[in-house]
């Protein structure tokens, strides 16, 4: 019998990881769990490229594909 | 007023620079090696490429809490994107973590080469101009793909000198002279070079700026060959400016004829 998902929960994947989430959880919440809240990264959820103005805005739903990304080394 | 006293600087979209060395930030032992070598080269723009956040190291500090987009003009790059689609996504990550309009747009055709996929780098760069990008496309040394890519709104071309970190220098001056001649818009050599005098010879055959990161990167003394390839850049573009000689195959006696001894 597959486990009965509690209903506050949902699960979405952040780079690739999936991660359990409040549900209706914002981007801005996400970064927040993640300890990345106002660190410079980019969002994109499901290919769509989140504008930082929409963070609080953006709410995700169960399977999501989040893709976090910071700037590193590179020529 | 000679070239060496007025201020020599270049323009690529609304920025502009002093320094014709554009630098990457890959592949050094650390953060602040890379920024000894930014100070010592003289650059004011690096690249930076985009990966996933490494939750690992995310306490520690960050690439861009020491290459600082304050003092630097931070370009973001699409390396390691093999499709137009990703290459424009990525592009569009980079300006919402940067607030800039500059890309380095790479799209790759082979993981061996690292060439550029040319028809995939041109659609790419029209979706990015479009979108209000400055798209900076890193392309195959090809006089017809830098025409377009120019012709359809990049403000420079950015052609190859030899394979992505290889070291070896411009293969092909011919086809760069092509470049330079058939193509309005700055021509900047990125990639391949590997020491000084490629270096020079970029900049003596007329190029507007130079990207390198590996050359600087895997030296032996990295701040050395920073400044190494700080005064290859400056030589080579003083050479350009002030007009080589032309070159002749016998010799030309430098001592007067007149008034030899007779023995």
């Amino acid at each position: 019998m597959p486990t009965p998902q509690n209903p506050a929960q949902q699960t979405v994947f952040v780079n690739g990881d999936s991660t359990p989430v409040a549900a209706h959880c914002t981007v801005t919440g996400l970064l927040e769990v993640l300890g990345l809240g106002g660190k410079r990264v980019a969002v994109a959820v499901n290919r769509d490229v989140v504008a930082r103005s929409r963070y609080g805005y953006v709410t995700l739903a169960e399977a999501d594909r989040v893709e976090i990304l910071e700037a590193v080394g590179g020529g | 007023m000679s070239a060496s006293e007025t201020r020599d600087t270049w323009r690529v979209g609304k920025y502009e620079f002093g320094s014709r060395l554009i630098i990457g930030s890959g592949k050094y032992d650390s953060f602040e090696q890379n920024l000894e070598c930014a100070e010592v080269s003289g650059a004011e723009m690096i690249t930076v490429a985009l990966r996933r956040v490494n939750f690992d190291a995310a306490k520690g500090p960050r690439l861009l809490d020491v290459i600082s987009p304050d003092r630097f003009t931070i370009l973001p790059n699409t390396a390691g994107c093999y499709t137009a689609d990703d290459a424009i996504t990525t592009a569009r990550m980079g300006r919402e973590l940067l607030d800039t309009d500059l890309i380095k747009l790479e799209v790759i055709g082979d993981e061996r080469t690292l060439f550029p996929d040319v028809p995939a780098t041109l659609e790419a760069a029209q979706v990015l101009i479009n979108e209000g990008f400055t798209v900076l496309p890193y392309i195959t040394d090809d006089p017809v793909a830098c025409q377009r890519l120019a012709g359809m709104g990049c403000p420079a071309v950015m052609p190859l000198a030899a394979p992505i970190g290889s070291g070896m220098g411009i293969r092909n001056p011919a086809n760069l002279r092509i470049i330079l001649e058939t193509v309005e818009v700055p021509v900047i050599v990125d990639a391949g070079v590997g020491t000084a005098s490629d270096a020079a010879l970029a900049l003596e055959l007329g190029a507007t700026a130079l990207l390198m990161n590996t050359a600087i990167a895997h030296a032996k003394d990295p701040v050395a060959m920073a400044r190494a390839m700080r005064l290859g850049v400056e030589a080579g573009r003083l050479a350009y400016q002030s007009g080589r000689m032309p070159q002749r195959l016998y010799a030309s006696a430098s001592s007067p004829l007149d008034g030899l001894a007779s023995y």
